[in-house]
């Protein structure tokens, strides 16, 4: 066997994936019912499809249910602390851009604790793929009222319902300068949530995705009444967007072709009442990424490390005869 | 070392030069008085560059071959009233013809642009008893009579007190050369000290040059004539002349504050990835490795808070490329919790504290050494991690270094605690020589064999090898929860304490590196005062004083405080009594309802006395400002019994 054949074949065994192989040896300890697994189950399948080497994979959360997710993915993981996902992500991604990153995190890590971050990283729209696990509620912790909760809602926090209307992670975003894609997906429409996830993964730039999660446990028919009545979800097509298979097609009969770089239609999109619409809602692939605006123009050698010290060393120099290499305060 | 400072005195007057040339002669047949070390402030109303003027001086100084130290004089407010007592602002030089390692004592003399910021010089207790106070008169003439009675009265009072007052009309001196002379007072201030100091005239010139050195033509013309013209004035007009007959440089030095000393120590410990959030008196560490990281392909990435800081700089470590986030105390209280995930999941990172008065946010552009205990114990559950003080400007460049290595070596956090002091201080030190051993190794990217664990602890020293995203087989959920050698989610008790004990043990295996810096002083003896981080110059100043005196004093210096060298025990049974000086809180022991029960104690006195069982008292204040030698010398004489 010649070494280019050798070669040949070793990349092909080394690029040949199954979603096995993106498995972790744990399995998944959601509830049964729990919209995380759809989550998950779509991850693993754009990981074969795009052939992502696990190694080069790092998926990043928070705390709570939806941030269990890297364990049980066979890539590297990093299951940080509650809101704090995104920076940890950024700070992967600044001097890594071979990595591919994917954050996961819930609607509490998202839009609570760590809301602050949650806006700086739509501005920064550095290159990862950024999911919302939105089920509503606190799991972890046992149904506390989240931002996203509905106003009403009783929970441990508010045995009286929740007093305030909730927060919207759609047109939050969308209201960030640098926004460059944001769509929405629902746990009970897989092929959808797998055609959004892998448009968010070819994007350049920060892909956001909210992804209405269903909680067997705490919000057990929170969307019963758009997962019983296809006509209340609105579907978001255009030319090199989402395609519907017939069969979805039939049931999904409320579509509409959106432009995803009309912002104005994508704010009246994502501020819908009754209505859930699920796609791209907002993609714009000019939008600067703060990971390339910040890529060293030079390696950090040890070469240019001395160049530079001496540099600075001169400017504040005293040299044996008296005088300054150059007079600095 | 020379502890006796006569005998030191002698040496350097040996190694004097004569002043001459056109600039250093003595004017009209004057003598200088030659002076082993003068301690000058220059202050102004904020924009009048008194900061300028002092940092000059204290550059022109440090090229004749100086000992310098300066301090900045800062008010809180961007934009203080004028005129006002709190908005005094300037700098604080220490010169003389040895090293100068701190702050000093009182100002011997003092230049003032008006008499409300030479009050806040006077009621800060920061002039000599009779000191030489040069004062601008422009006051008296003020067309506003309320200013004019002040300034008399003001200057009638400082009179009377005793001090040595020159009222010198340099607003009307300055209109000969420029009409704003608002802008440029500054640099007839400089010339005026130049001339008293004998400094230089061309070395002067030089410095206004580069100070300049982005303006225009025209306006380095116009501030080098205001130079000369100062010194015209002062030669011709005052009756000051002093020498510090210093001995000529030997090596290669430079000249800059501790911030830009963790800077330049940032990058050439090989960190390429600083993430950051502004926070006083940190920031202009950051401002400094801003503009020069990029030149060597690295970031400063300021972040949307402190937190995101931590974690920004934890994910960077994590793929490989170990960083460090530089903060301040209540930055550093915010930073906790991420500092404890690098703990638990055994990221490297390097946090610097340049330390403020606190709690809250306390005293913003003051010294305290505060945050001790916040650094070692900040965090919640058991989080062992590294802290060590830099001591001086020098030390701030090489800690980072260390720092690096310590935390790429263990996988642990490192702390360093700097302070505002240090932070805005400025000494020569001797130029560093590169050494390409002090960057960080190229990130690890080989394979990891099948059978390695991501946290395969090493039973004798703790430590695990890291696996770097991008490295094939070494897939694994790094986690903050408790977790197996599998980097597995573990509740088992037994798997809870193997991690408990292999963190701790990093920490031990770490300590038996450790050497224990020597004694200044005998070895033994009646008081040993330990210290840590800034203070390090005034303590050891004050042996030196005390042991000239004939007191049977020495100290120690604490570089690493957790964990802390093996010896420290052994050197404080040499002597009589032991006493930290902090500059921190401690309750006063003449308090009514203070006793031996209730007592709280400096930082690194607790830390002493709970590990060794020694009776180490402590001795320190929280004002805000530098430890003074003269403060420290009454401190030990008193626990002597001397006082």
């Amino acid at each position: 066997m010649t070494a280019s054949m050798s070669q040949c074949l070793m990349q092909m065994v080394q690029t040949d994936y199954a979603i096995s192989d993106y498995q972790s040896e744990i399995a998944p300890r959601w509830c049964s019912g729990c919209g995380d697994t759809a989550i998950l189950t779509a991850m693993q399948r754009l990981c074969r499809d795009e052939q992502l080497p696990p190694e080069k994979t790092v998926s990043v959360s928070g705390i709570g249910c939806a941030s269990r997710l890297p364990h049980y993915m066979n890539a590297y993981g990093f299951h940080g602390i509650h809101g704090r996902a995104l920076p940890i992500a950024e700070g992967i991604k600044i001097r890594r851009p071979d990595l591919h990153v994917f954050v996961t995190m819930g609607d509490g890590d998202c839009c609570s604790i760590g809301a602050a971050h949650w806006l700086h990283a739509i501005r920064y729209n550095m290159n990862m793929t950024v999911l919302l696990h939105d089920n509503n509620v606190y799991g972890l912790t046992k149904k506390q009222a989240s931002p996203t909760s509905p106003h009403g809602m009783k929970s441990n926090t508010t045995p009286f319902g929740a007093t305030l209307n909730p927060l919207n992670p759609l047109t939050v975003t969308l209201g960030v300068s640098n926004v460059s894609f944001v769509a929405q997906a629902v746990d009970w429409i897989p092929d959808l949530l797998y055609q959004i996830l892998r448009q968010a993964y070819h994007h350049k730039g920060l892909s956001f995705i909210r992804i209405l999660q269903r909680c067997p446990n705490f919000m057990e028919h929170r969307f019963d009444d758009w997962v019983r009545d296809p006509s209340k979800m609105r579907i978001l097509t255009h030319g090199d967007g989402l395609r519907l298979a017939p069969d979805l097609s039939r049931v999904y009969k409320n579509q509409e072709t959106h432009d995803p770089l009309n912002m104005e239609r994508a704010l009246a999109l994502a501020a819908l009442e009754g209505e859930i619409p699920v796609g791209i809602l907002y993609r714009n692939p000019n939008v600067p990424c703060y990971d390339e605006l910040r890529a060293g123009e030079r390696p950090n050698t040890p070469a240019l490390v001395e160049t530079v010290l001496n540099e600075e060393f001169d400017k504040v120099g005293i040299w044996p005869d008296g005088a300054a290499a150059q007079v600095g305060e | 070392m020379t502890l006796n400072g006569k005998q030191h005195q002698a040496e350097t007057a040996m190694l004097s030069r004569q002043v001459d040339g056109p600039g250093g002669a003595a004017p009209q047949g004057r003598t200088a008085e030659i002076l082993q070390e003068h301690i000058v402030e220059v202050v102004s109303d904020s924009g009048e560059g008194a900061q300028r003027c002092g940092q000059s001086l204290a550059a022109i100084a440090a090229r004749s071959g100086m000992g310098i130290w300066t301090v900045e004089i800062i008010p809180a407010e961007i934009q203080p009233p004028h005129r006002s007592v709190a908005g005094a602002s300037g700098n604080r030089v220490r010169m003389a013809a040895h090293r100068v390692t701190n702050v000093g004592d009182e100002a011997d003399l003092v230049v003032a642009f008006n008499e409300q910021v030479l009050l806040s010089r006077l009621h800060a207790g920061e002039v000599k008893p009779g000191a030489t106070i040069i004062l601008e008169n422009m006051w008296t003439h003020d067309p506003n009579p309320e200013i004019a009675r002040a300034y008399a009265k003001v200057r009638d009072e400082v009179r009377a007190a005793g001090y040595r007052l020159f009222e010198v009309p340099m607003e009307a001196e300055c209109q000969k050369s420029v009409p704003d002379p608002r802008r440029g007072k500054n640099m007839f201030v400089l010339g005026m000290l130049c001339a008293i100091y004998s400094l230089d005239a061309e070395l002067a010139r030089a410095q206004v040059r580069f100070v300049f050195a982005k303006k225009d033509q025209k306006i380095v013309d116009a501030n080098i004539e205001l130079l000369d013209a100062g010194r015209a004035w002062a030669e011709a007009n005052l009756d000051l002349r002093y020498q510090i007959p210093a001995p000529p440089v030997t090596e290669p030095q430079v000249v800059m504050n501790g911030n830009a000393a963790l800077a330049l120590g940032v990058v050439a410990s090989g960190m390429e990835v600083c993430a950051m959030y502004p926070i006083t008196p940190a920031t202009s560490a950051s401002h400094y490795l801003s503009s020069v990281f990029e030149k060597v392909g690295c970031v400063v990435h300021q972040a949307e808070d402190e937190i995101a800081a931590a974690t920004f700089a934890i994910g960077a470590s994590y793929a490989g490329k170990c960083a460090v986030t530089i903060t301040s105390g209540p930055g550093l209280s915010l930073k906790q919790e991420a500092i404890g995930l690098a703990v638990m999941a055994e990221i490297p990172l390097v946090v610097i504290d340049v330390q403020r008065g606190g709690p809250s946010t306390g005293l913003p552009t003051k010294v305290e050494q505060g945050d001790m205990m916040a650094a070692i114990f900040g965090g919640h559950g058991d989080a062992p991690k590294v802290v060590m003080a830099a001591s001086s400007i020098e030390d701030c460049f090489y800690s980072v270094i260390t720092a690096r290595k310590i935390a790429e070596t263990f996988n642990m956090v490192v702390v360093i605690l700097s302070d505002a002091a240090l932070a805005t201080a400025q000494q020569p030190y001797p130029r560093p020589k590169f050494n390409a051993d002090w960057l960080a190794p190229p990130v690890n990217q080989s394979a990891v064999p099948e059978d390695a664990r991501p946290y395969d602890w090493d039973e004798r020293t703790g430590i695990a090898t890291r696996f770097i995203p991008g490295q094939p087989n070494g897939m694994h959920c790094l986690t903050g929860l408790a977790h197996d050698r599998d980097s597995h989610v573990a509740y088992d008790p037994e798997i809870n304490e193997e991690g408990l004990l292999n963190r701790s043990r990093k920490l031990a295996a770490l300590q038996t590196t450790l050497r224990l810096a020597p004694v200044f002083g005998d070895e033994e003896g009646e008081l040993l005062l330990i210290g840590w981080g800034s203070t390090r110059g005034a303590i050891e100043e004050a042996v030196k004083r005390l042991r000239a005196d004939g007191h049977r004093v020495s100290s120690l210096h604490l570089k690493f405080l957790q964990p802390m060298a093996s010896g420290i025990d052994e050197v404080m049974r040499r002597f009589d009594k032991v006493m930290t000086i902090e500059n921190n809180w401690n309750d006063p022991k003449d308090d009514p309802l203070i006793g031996g029960d209730n007592r709280r104690y400096s930082h690194l006195a607790m830390l002493l006395r709970s590990r060794w069982l020694v009776d180490v008292d402590c001795w320190g204040k929280a004002r805000g400002q530098p430890l003074k030698p003269a403060a420290i010398v009454d401190a030990a004489l008193a626990k002597l019994g001397k006082a």
